[in-house]
């Protein structure tokens, strides 16, 4: 099973309830892996402290024109949408920081004058904490072609029974490509308008992809309930309600868990695993032990 | 010769815009006869990335030897100088003026791109 951590706006809780779910049910003795798939800003591992085994260079495949062999005919410029390749003057210009890597241009050239090469934009490293596999995807600064290292990062192959997809904030290509393929979706929100706002635009996103989902509202304070009224209205289920306390912010300040500097937490992400199978099956799934 | 000058209206009173890639249209002057074709950039406008390579694309494919605009980022620059289009920056006034001056010499050809990609 694969549930994907997401959130309209950042900041909102995805790590902390990606690496605290995954802590949880580590300990239960599920075979998990948690995976950053933030990959312009992962900090999973600022929790999970992972020993990382293994760093693989991640590469687009980018075009390369061989000058002797190209006729000048413009077809390459003209099937790319992404503007990566211009041709003038019978010439052609490459921008590979824009190119998709779709090879529409190698594809199309009559003289055979495009060679595909790949161009580095980032790792993707596996290892492990404690008891959780570890997998995230990091993108050199200055890149904007986050969704091809994301793929990369999401589709690592896995012994694992559960992956936990921490997805970047937004409703853009990142965030559609992290959560792409996710059995069930966890949007974490904030009681706040803005927190609000942007959940409506990821729920909506999450529609659109079809995917189970629920919310779970983190700083949630009793007296406000604005949180409710919309998930109700919505008609979206609350997965979990995490309160608003100063003391997990100052374990996560120290890179703490919270489920492990403040153990009475452990219950919160238990019965939210528990909410999500239920959920997601539509029967009360496997209860951890 | 054909110089392309970028504008913010379809006629030679119209400002010249400070944007290449994104600007709202170019006035292609022919300037020994003094006749000129407004060609509507609306789709480099609006375009999400890429905006300036394209309109170098259509400045050389208009057929100009030099375009004038306000600023020009590196993209375009590198595709212009490709189509052997020479580009003047810091150019304001109407395009009536740019074009006056451009024929009076008072302009000077940039050696390079005077801003960042996505200014």
């Amino acid at each position: 099973m694969k549930i994907a951590i997401a959130s309209g706006k950042g900041g909102t809780g995805k790590t902390t309830v990606a690496t605290c779910l995954a802590q949880v049910l580590a300990e239960t003795g599920l075979r998990v892996r948690y995976l950053d798939c933030d990959v312009e800003e992962p900090n999973g591992h600022l929790f999970l402290h992972p020993e990382i085994y293994e760093s693989k260079p991640v590469t687009v495949p980018v075009p390369e024109v061989d000058r002797e062999k190209c006729v000048g005919c413009g077809l390459c410029a003209k099937i790319c949408q992404y503007a990566a390749i211009a041709c003038v003057k019978k010439k052609v210009v490459t921008f590979p920081e824009l190119c998709h890597g779709c090879g529409g241009c190698a594809r199309v050239c009559p003289a055979g004058a495009i060679r595909e090469v790949g161009r580095g934009i980032g790792v993707a490293e596996t290892g492990r904490s404690c008891k959780i596999d570890f997998a995230q995807g990091c993108l050199r600064v200055g890149e904007a072609m986050s969704p091809s290292l994301i793929r990369q990062v999401r589709d690592i192959p896995t012994g694992a029974e559960l992956d936990i997809i921490d997805a970047p904030p937004g409703t853009s290509c990142p965030a559609i490509t992290a959560i792409r393929g996710a059995d069930f979706v966890l949007l974490v929100t904030e009681p706040t308008p803005f927190g609000l706002n942007d959940l409506a635009l990821a729920l909506d996103m999450v529609r659109e992809l079809d995917i189970p989902r629920a919310v779970v509202v983190n700083r949630h304070e009793d007296e406000n309930l604005s949180a409710r009224k919309f998930c109700s209205e919505r008609h979206v289920q609350i997965a979990a309600e995490i309160p608003d306390d100063r003391r997990v912010a100052e374990a996560y300040s120290q890179g703490l868990l919270p489920v492990i500097a403040l153990p009475e937490y452990r219950p919160y992400f238990l019965d939210l695993w528990a909410n999500v199978n239920k959920l997601a099956t539509g029967t009360p799934g496997k209860e951890p032990a | 010769m054909k110089i392309a000058v970028t504008s913010e209206g379809s006629t030679l009173e119209a400002a010249v815009d400070p944007r290449f890639g994104r600007c709202k249209y170019f006035i292609v002057v022919d300037t020994d006869t003094g006749a000129f074709e407004a060609v509507d950039n609306v789709q480099n406008l609006n375009a999400a990335q890429g905006a300036g390579i394209q309109s170098a694309e259509t400045v050389v494919n208009q057929g100009a030897e030099a375009v004038l605009t306000g600023h020009c980022g590196p993209k375009a620059f590198r595709t212009l100088s490709t189509g052997e289009v020479k580009i003047y920056v810091g150019v304001e006034g109407t395009v009536r003026e740019a074009v006056e001056a451009f024929k009076a010499g008072k302009l000077q050809a940039s050696e390079n791109a005077d801003v960042e990609g996505h200014w």
